[in-house]
């Protein structure tokens, strides 16, 4: 655990110079370029956390820009470049999680919850619309203690 | 000797709490006023304790006393003063002190603010306050002790991290552990009414204050917090869906929906058990957050240097805090009765949807954010859950629930008349056509997702501005008489007018930044870079030396056709104690769009990297967010609800003295 | 069954208390990636050789199993377990090759010079580009690498004496046997 903060502290330390993607990176033909900030936003810095190679000053962050311009100045599609990245890192470089068995609860949970939430509530809005009200006069002391408040406020 | 007095009074502290979390709890289960009173006097002895334990530790801080570990990590004599103050916040023991000291300071604030509360109730709520107390004070005191000494004393201090070294960053935990920690109120009047039993409008009404208040100073703490990353990282990024940053916004969004279900509560005399649970919940996810920060669990930017064994200590603080309230929950919960009729179409079924909506969106950032902990527990693949992920299941989610703000004021308590409220928004729609019109025709060819959510926050803003001209019946009436409706009008509907307008303007700022411009170039001195219609030539790099680093200035001229605008000065400073660097980015605003200026490294030929963003509306986002907590300050300051209204009057004698009445 | 449902919470509750005491349980790392290159050949590299050492090529490292150990004088961790490597290489007598990721030759030179050179070869990888086809993301890093050039084990951070004498020698051993 230490080990590991003392690594990434080394490693900003080395990185901090750089930040984010950089003039001398940049690809001299604008369409690969763009393709390649495409890419890069959607990796992961493997060091800094939830931050995409694209807007990290770290390091390694820089090694896999470059490396992603070199692939794509080599014909490779987008989605080789990826996966060529992927292949070194595993999938933990994807921001975006691979839809796979391991993910569906991921992906599938938050709209089966709202459906199952905005489902209970129409259940549960008919069962209140069926059943008489059963409004529950205010007991003799809460209505006292009501009436101490809002007379309260009124004067 | 003063670090030795801080010391001691938290140990009393604990003793205090000790005695709070107990007497008053047996006083009101034996009806026994003398047993109950002293709730009320440990709530004050025991912020007085944490105050002086603060105190002298600030002390320590400020005198660079280094004999204390903690001073000798993170202070230096060299720091500013400012800094040597929160750098007492700005590492782990120091922040669970403020953490403490919040919690005691929302005790004291319900032990002084409370004499409208039936005793026994009172009782109850500062006995649950005094529980959570003894839980913290033991844990900074067994396992994160800020106030150990080594001796012989250290020459000089590590130093705080230079990042830290900012006043947006100084004053980010004060607000946010307010926040976190001021949802321990609603959550021991959850308790207490749990205990007793009982949840009545009369409830939802003391409640209501205690979360308005902790929902302000957590909107206001994360803003900053996000302004902070703005203007500091050096691109402009304010958001990252971070876990530490969802953590703080899982509460933000669950205390919302408490907010607004308490209202039902107090209005119709229903939803109680889900209103109390929400309650848990809110302070429950502040816990968990605290103890995702802290334990090293999860892997964030921000988290705190940290330690499996405090990690197992705040594990067992939420099992017997979390598991506690919510086995009570499940005892007593089913026999809270709700009342009345509810019709789906009505101001209350427009608040549940708001609750089910938020619930479900909490939930989302609750799945993404521990996902990766549950795989990696089950021995499954390591993943990352990043923005892709949330923009994907969670902004959808909000989109009906603002497009819903905008009706659900329109609707009427029982029963609502839904056409008639579409009715009644059409200068909404024409509003929100123009608006995407616009937009669609200024952008034409841009990203059309960013139209959509500017025509959102259009809809909600103008549907906010339409609901209040109904109010006063703007135009429909002679003006002056739509004067004195707004005048008479409650605070709590300015409140709530006003919250929802910041939110619409939020909106707009999160829409807006997918326009943002960016350009970085490699300049000599005299090279220019031109973005957005403004021309930005960088004139000279000096060398000024800092309280604590070196800085290397850039002049940089900003012209627009051919007239200065502006002189911006965007810096990298060096701090050679921790031999790091840092970027001081330069802003320029006029509050629709921000001209953004950051230095890069330069190379042996003197030329400089300068990154400039041109991010229209940007500022909205946090404009947007002072605006939503200035709603929730000025419906807190109406009189019905007002902290003590109630035993003000009761003191004058113009109302029976409530408190006698509650028994 | 109505009260099941004020159940709930609790149940969700201590199902996510239990998660939390898993990711608690000791040495285990959560910020530990795990390696997807385990059980794949290795990336070809043929590297400069650090000083007058030849060139390292994975080639001609195959044919025996050996370890490999990314290092770089900037970095702080690789000092503390350099001891640890100089007993590998000269009581262990293990195939310990280095190679120098993201470092000015210099640099490395001087480091070896000061602290000892444990290895049999060093190759430098100034660009890390070998590094990153490894998957390297922090150094050090340390792979054990079978005789025909396909990767064991991956040891990220320094080595410390538990893992050499319960993971890496053993395997080592496992390996020259098979």
């Amino acid at each position: 655990m230490r080990r590991f903060l003392l690594l990434i502290a080394i490693l900003m330390l080395v990185a901090t110079a750089a930040r984010a993607v950089e003039p001398a990176e940049r690809l001299a033909d604008p369409g690969l370029e763009a393709r390649a900030r495409v890419i890069s936003s959607q990796l992961r810095c493997l060091v800094c956390q939830n931050e995409s190679i694209d807007e990290s000053g770290a390091d390694l962050a820089h090694d896999i820009r470059m490396f992603v311009r070199e692939r794509l100045v080599a014909g490779n599609t987008n989605a080789a470049v990826i996966q060529a990245v992927v292949d070194r890192y595993g999938a933990f470089v994807l921001l975006k999680p691979p839809i796979e068995p391991a993910t569906y609860v991921l992906w599938y949970g938050p709209p089966t919850l709202l459906a199952i939430g905005l489902l209970g509530t129409l259940i549960w809005l008919k069962r209140r619309q069926s059943t008489p009200a059963e409004t529950a006069p205010l007991s003799t002391d809460e209505a006292r203690r009501l009436d101490g408040l809002m007379r309260g406020n009124d004067a | 000797m003063i670090t030795e007095l801080g010391h001691f009074a938290l140990i009393l502290a604990l003793f205090v709490a000790m005695i709070q979390s107990t007497v008053p709890m047996i006083g009101a289960a034996r009806r026994h006023v003398g047993w109950m009173a002293v709730g009320r006097s440990c709530a004050l002895i025991g912020f007085a304790l944490t105050a002086l334990a603060m105190l002298s530790l600030m002390h320590a801080y400020v005198t660079s006393d280094f004999t204390v570990i903690n001073v000798i990590e993170n202070s230096h004599t060299d720091k500013p003063l400012l800094y040597k103050i929160t750098g007492v916040w700005g590492n782990h023991e120091g922040s669970m002190l403020l953490w403490v000291f919040m919690l005691s300071l929302c005790a004291a604030a319900v032990a002084l603010f409370s004499d409208n509360l039936p005793p026994a109730l009172r009782a109850r709520v500062l006995a649950v306050q005094g529980m959570i107390a003894v839980g913290f004070l033991l844990f900074i005191l067994l396992t994160s002790n800020p106030f150990l000494r080594t001796f012989p004393a250290a020459p000089n201090g590590n130093g705080l991290n230079p990042v830290l070294q900012d006043p947006g960053l100084a004053f980010h935990p004060p607000f946010l552990y307010l926040g976190y920690v001021g949802f321990s109120v609603a959550f021991a009047f959850a308790v207490a009414a749990l205990i007793e039993g009982r949840v009545d409008a009369a409830w939802a009404r003391w409640v209501r204050p205690w979360t308005l208040a902790s929902w302000c100073a957590l909107t206001i703490g994360i803003a900053m917090g996000s302004w902070w990353a703005y203007y500091t990282l050096g691109w402009g990024g304010w958001w990252f869906w971070d876990p530490v940053e969802n953590a703080s916004f899982m509460p933000w969004l669950v205390g919302t929906a408490l907010i607004h279900s308490s209202i039902v509560v107090e209005k119709r005399d229903t939803l109680k058990s889900w209103t109390i649970l929400l309650a848990i919940i809110t302070f429950s996810l502040s816990l968990v957050g605290t103890f995702l920060v802290r334990s090293g669990v999860l892997t964030s930017v921000h988290a705190f240097a940290t330690d499996p064994e405090r990690g197992t200590f705040i594990l067992l603080l939420l099992v017997a805090a979390i598991g506690g309230s919510l086995t009570l929950y499940a005892i007593r919960a089913p026999s809270l009765k709700g009342g009345g009729l509810f019709a789906p179409i009505s101001r209350e079924g427009a608040l549940v949807l708001n609750n089910v909506l938020l619930s479900c969106g909490c939930a989302t950032v609750f799945l993404g954010t521990l996902y990766p902990l549950f795989l990696d527990a089950m021995g499954g693949p390591k993943l990352s859950v990043g923005f892709p992920f949330f923009n994907r299941t969670f902004a959808p989610m909000m989109v009906p629930m603002i497009i819903a703000v905008g009706i659900g004021p329109m609707l009427a308590w029982k029963r609502g008349d839904l056409l008639g409220a579409l009715q009644r928004l059409w200068v909404a729609y024409i509003a929100t056509a123009l608006v995407l019109l616009v937009a669609f025709y200024l952008t034409y060819g841009g990203p059309v997702l960013a139209v959509f959510g500017l025509g959102l926050a259009a809809w909600l803003g103008s549907a906010v501005l339409t609901e209040f001209a109904e109010r006063v019946r703007l135009f429909r009436v002679p003006l002056g008489d739509s004067l004195r409706r707004a005048i008479h009008l409650p605070r709590s509907a300015y409140g709530m007018s006003f919250a929802h307008f910041g939110l619409a303007v939020s909106v707009a700022g999160f829409a807006a930044s997918a326009w943002d411009k960016e350009a970085i170039e490699i300049l000599k001195p005299g090279g220019s870079i031109a973005i957005a219609g403004y021309e930005l030539t960088l004139e000279s790099v000096t060398r000024v030396p800092g309280p604590n680093f070196m800085a290397d200035d850039a002049a940089i001229r900003v012209t627009r056709d051919g007239k200065l605008v502006k002189m911006m000065h965007p810096e990298r400073r060096f701090f050679p104690l921790q031999k790091q660097t840092t970027s001081e980015t330069s802003i320029r605003t006029n509050f629709l769009t921000d001209l953004y200026v950051a230095l890069g490294e330069s190379d042996t030929q003197g030329d400089w990297t300068v990154r400039v963003y041109w991010k229209p509306l940007v500022p909205w986002i946090w404009i947007g967010c002072v605006i939503m907590a200035f709603g929730g300050v000025v419906s807190l300051s109406d009189r019905r609800w007002r902290v003590g209204a109630a035993a003000r009057s009761a003191r004058r004698g113009m109302a029976e003295p409530v408190t006698a009445a509650g028994e | 069954m109505k009260r099941l449902i004020y159940l709930l919470p609790l149940v969700l509750f201590l199902g996510l208390a239990g998660y939390f005491l898993v990711a608690l349980r000791p040495n285990h790392d959560v910020h530990e990636l795990p390696s997807v290159m385990i059980d794949k050949p290795a990336p070809v590299f043929d590297l400069a050789g650090l000083g007058d050492s030849k060139p390292l090529a994975l080639d001609a490292l195959k044919g025996h199993p050996f370890v490999l150990n990314f290092f770089a004088s900037w970095c702080v961790p690789c000092r503390q377990e350099h001891p640890l490597l100089m007993r590998l290489a000269t009581e262990n007598h293990i195939p310990l090759y280095g190679i120098a990721y993201k470092d000015k030759p210099v640099d490395s030179n001087r480091l070896l010079a000061s602290f000892g050179d444990p290895y049999r070869q060093v190759g430098i990888d100034q660009d890390g580009r070998v590094g990153l086809n490894f998957g390297v993301y922090g150094v050090p890093e340390t792979y054990v690498i079978d005789s025909k050039g396909v990767i064991q084990k991956r040891f990220v951070g320094p080595l410390t004496a538990e893992s050499v004498e319960k993971e890496l020698l053993p395997l080592l051993k496992q390996l020259g046997r098979s």
